[in-house]
């Protein structure tokens, strides 16, 4: 008699509920603090806005203790390899925000050392608009990537999540 | 001591090579001629009239102009006089070459690599002419008037995705 | 054996008899390294590349590598208005953005000779201070985390959010503000900013001394800082050092004081120098100058005169936005210097101000056009970041850090 396929399909799922509910629920930024973003990233892990009730205050600095890379800051052509090594080191399942104007399209510097956007080499889940965004703007990028991890969406594959200035 | 002073003064030590001496909204220009910029700057930082003994600044410009294209620019400070004044020294396409003042003011080091990195202007008697923002492999001068703001595609490599 | 084999046999032996006797060899564990303290690092502040020549734990020399956050400013400002590159300004010295507005703003009304009039001076010494204030707070921070005090830093973060909220009810922006314009400011300082700022500065000094009182009598922050990262006076001023890392030096040097700009000459304020030259000396000179901070700007709230805040200059200075809803001729001037530009005579010149970091300087060129033929960015943290190799000579490896630490350098401006 072949398996239940609904009883294993509910086994395996509630297994990925619960392995989803403790990623999103514990995921240490990586912080690629490049430039002016770097501070509201600092200030979005101040006292005011703090993320530590997120489960994502361990910024570990070093990559292969992270799950999520938080690009902040201007990203130059000389600095994209460095932020791909980077991310090429972190185990997976990783996710990306792209902070800020700058790495979500160049911002506002349309010059010739400034990648125009970092999802030409970094395939990016959520990206936070602003310039720099505010911290509760980054907290929402947060949430929104926890909510794609809760809908079990495949890191970096899924459809982008767009999220605009609220404050 | 007043521009006046300061035009007899040079021109009595380096004759025509001082090209002209300006003022313009307080500041003193002078504009020298390039062979002669290691000892100008000698003599400027140890003169004790003079007395610039901090270069704040070395940077170039592109006026795009026939004949002498280029200009390094040199901004003195004096501590004691607490004064300021402008050096400037046209360079021209066909020979970029610019005797360096590194042995001078130590910090002009790092500003005369900029310059060599953003216009392509050679300091002669460098200790370590090497670019300073970009890659060395990139083969153009960003700040001269014909390269476009937007670069040219390709000539920065961007990793794979 | 025929001469040729004897001579150098004879020149060997001789040498060995002048040497020493004791036996010695090429060590299989060569002891210099080239450490590659990478653009990212949690202690660089910022994408600062510093490589490091190591015997064993000893410092031979460092080479900082710098271009990681190159943006193009000098070309993006000739293809701009004057007006349009404010907001390029901000993101110079990000810590601190209404000083780099400041400055850039001086520079421009220099070359165009406007004069903004005295409320708007007052107004724009505010800012600067404020911003100061701002930068020296995420400076002890990140100093103290560096060096192992990581509480410093959320201490530093709190009072720097209670200046954002300053900024926010000042500029309408909690960080890059864009806040002066040519001719004046943006608005004008309501009384409820007044009121804030007065607030803030009235509990300041408790935050304060809680972050300070932390440090200066620690055993192991002073033991960390002092004599470390020396920086001769004679060093400091051959490369062109300024700012705190000089006033730690001995040289008492400072641009409010020395070319006072804005209306810093009838403001009463003391300029800490001193001699020591190492890392706990440029410490001092900081903390000094944040408490100096906070006096100037009890006197510049006191004295703020009243007026209005654009200078009146038509074909420059950008008219406030309710004429130009209502009044044709400003409806002109509006569009012809936003399209156009402000079309300064041809000149050049140089300003300079004190920035918390430093001399910050603009170099424009003007050929009459709205555009700045040349614009050059004088920027103190990469003149500083030049001195560094020479205070970490002979140094440890672990100094790097509170070296780095102390010059406090912005990579945003030292890149630009």
């Amino acid at each position: 008699m072949a398996m239940n396929s609904a009883s294993e399909g509910f086994l395996t799922t509630r297994l990925d509920e619960i392995i989803g509910w403790a990623r999103r629920n514990s995921l240490w930024p990586m912080p690629m603090g490049i430039s002016c973003c770097a501070i509201e990233m600092m200030a979005f892990a101040g006292p005011r806005y703090d993320v530590a009730r997120f489960g994502s205050e361990a910024f570990r600095f070093s990559p292969r203790q992270c799950d999520l890379m938080i690009v902040a800051g201007t990203v130059t052509y000389k600095m994209s390899h460095v932020v791909r090594k980077i991310y090429d080191q972190m185990p997976d399942p990783k996710w990306v925000i792209a902070m800020g104007a700058c790495t979500s399209t160049g911002g506002m510097y349309r010059s010739y050392s400034v990648v125009q956007g970092i999802d030409q080499f970094i395939p990016v889940d959520v990206y936070v608009a602003g310039c720099p965004p505010r911290p509760d703007n980054l907290l929402k990028g947060l949430m929104e990537v926890q909510k794609k991890i809760a809908r079990g969406e495949k890191p970096g594959q899924a459809e982008k999540v767009y999220i605009t200035e609220t404050a | 001591m007043t521009p006046d002073e300061l035009r007899a003064q040079l021109t009595e030590k380096f004759g025509t090579l001082i090209e002209s001496v300006t003022v313009y909204r307080g500041e003193t220009t002078v504009v020298a001629a390039k062979t002669c910029i290691a000892d100008l700057a000698r003599f400027l930082r140890d003169d004790p009239a003079c007395q610039f003994n901090s270069l704040r600044d070395v940077c170039g410009a592109d006026y795009y102009r026939p004949g002498e294209r280029y200009e390094v620019v040199y901004n003195l400070y004096s501590l004691p006089h607490k004064t300021r004044l402008r050096v400037k020294v046209r360079v021209g396409e066909d020979d970029l070459h610019v005797p360096t003042v590194s042995h001078v003011w130590a910090g002009a080091n790092w500003a005369e690599r900029e310059t060599y990195d953003m216009f392509g202007i050679q300091f002669d008697g460098h200790p370590d002419l090497r670019r300073m923002y970009l890659p060395e492999e990139f083969e153009h001068y960003p700040l001269r008037k014909d390269f476009p703001l937007m670069g040219i595609p390709g000539s920065l490599p961007l990793p794979r995705k | 054996m025929p001469s040729s084999v004897i001579e150098p046999k004879q020149k060997i032996l001789r040498a060995l008899e002048d040497q020493d006797t004791t036996v010695t060899f090429e060590d299989p564990l060569e002891n210099e390294m080239v450490l590659n303290m990478g653009p990212q690092h949690p202690a660089t502040h910022g994408v600062l590349r510093l490589l490091v020549r190591l015997d064993g734990e000893t410092i031979v020399s460092a080479v900082p590598d710098l271009g990681y956050l190159h943006r193009g400013y000098e070309k993006i400002a000739e293809n701009s208005t004057y007006h349009e590159f404010i907001p390029h300004t901000d993101r110079l010295d990000y810590l601190s953005p209404l000083a780099n507005n400041v400055a850039y703003v001086l520079a421009v009304e220099k070359l165009a000779g406007i004069e903004a009039p005295p409320r708007a001076q007052y107004i724009r010494v505010i800012c600067a201070e404020l911003a100061r204030l701002a930068s020296h707070l995420v400076w002890i921070g990140t100093m103290a985390m560096d060096v192992g005090a990581v509480t410093v830093l959320l201490w530093g973060f709190r009072e720097r959010e209670k200046i954002q909220d300053i900024w926010d009810l000042l500029t309408g922006v909690r960080f890059t503000t864009s806040f002066t314009r040519i001719g004046g400011i943006a608005q004008d300082i309501s009384d409820e900013t007044l009121a804030a700022i007065r607030g803030f500065l009235d509990q300041f000094h408790t935050g304060l001394s809680e972050c300070q009182n932390i440090l200066i009598k620690n055993k192991i922050f002073i033991g960390r800082c002092e004599g470390v990262g020396y920086l001769s006076p004679a060093d400091a001023l051959a490369y062109g050092v300024t700012g705190p890392c000089l006033r730690a030096s001995g040289i008492g040097h400072d641009l409010r004081r020395d070319e006072p700009y804005l209306v810093y000459p009838d403001l009463d304020f003391d300029v800490p120098v001193y001699d020591d030259g190492d890392t706990l000396a440029r410490f001092y000179v900081r903390l000094q100058e944040i408490k100096e901070s906070v006096k100037i700007l009890r006197q510049a709230l006191e004295k703020l005169p009243h007026g209005p805040v654009h200078a009146s200059d038509p074909k420059k200075v950008l008219p406030r936005k309710e004429r130009t809803y209502s009044r044709m001729e400003e409806l002109i001037h509006d569009f012809m210097i936003v399209n156009f530009g402000i079309n300064p005579p041809v000149g050049e010149i140089y300003h300079a101000i004190e920035g918390s970091k430093g001399e910050l300087g603009f170099y424009l060129v003007s050929h009459g056009e709205g555009y700045p033929w040349r614009l050059k960015i004088r920027s103190p943290s990469f003149v500083n970041l030049q001195a560094m190799p020479v205070m970490l000579k002979g140094g440890m490896i672990s100094d790097v850090v509170a070296v780095i630490g102390s010059v406090d350098p912005v990579m945003g401006e030292a890149d630009k």
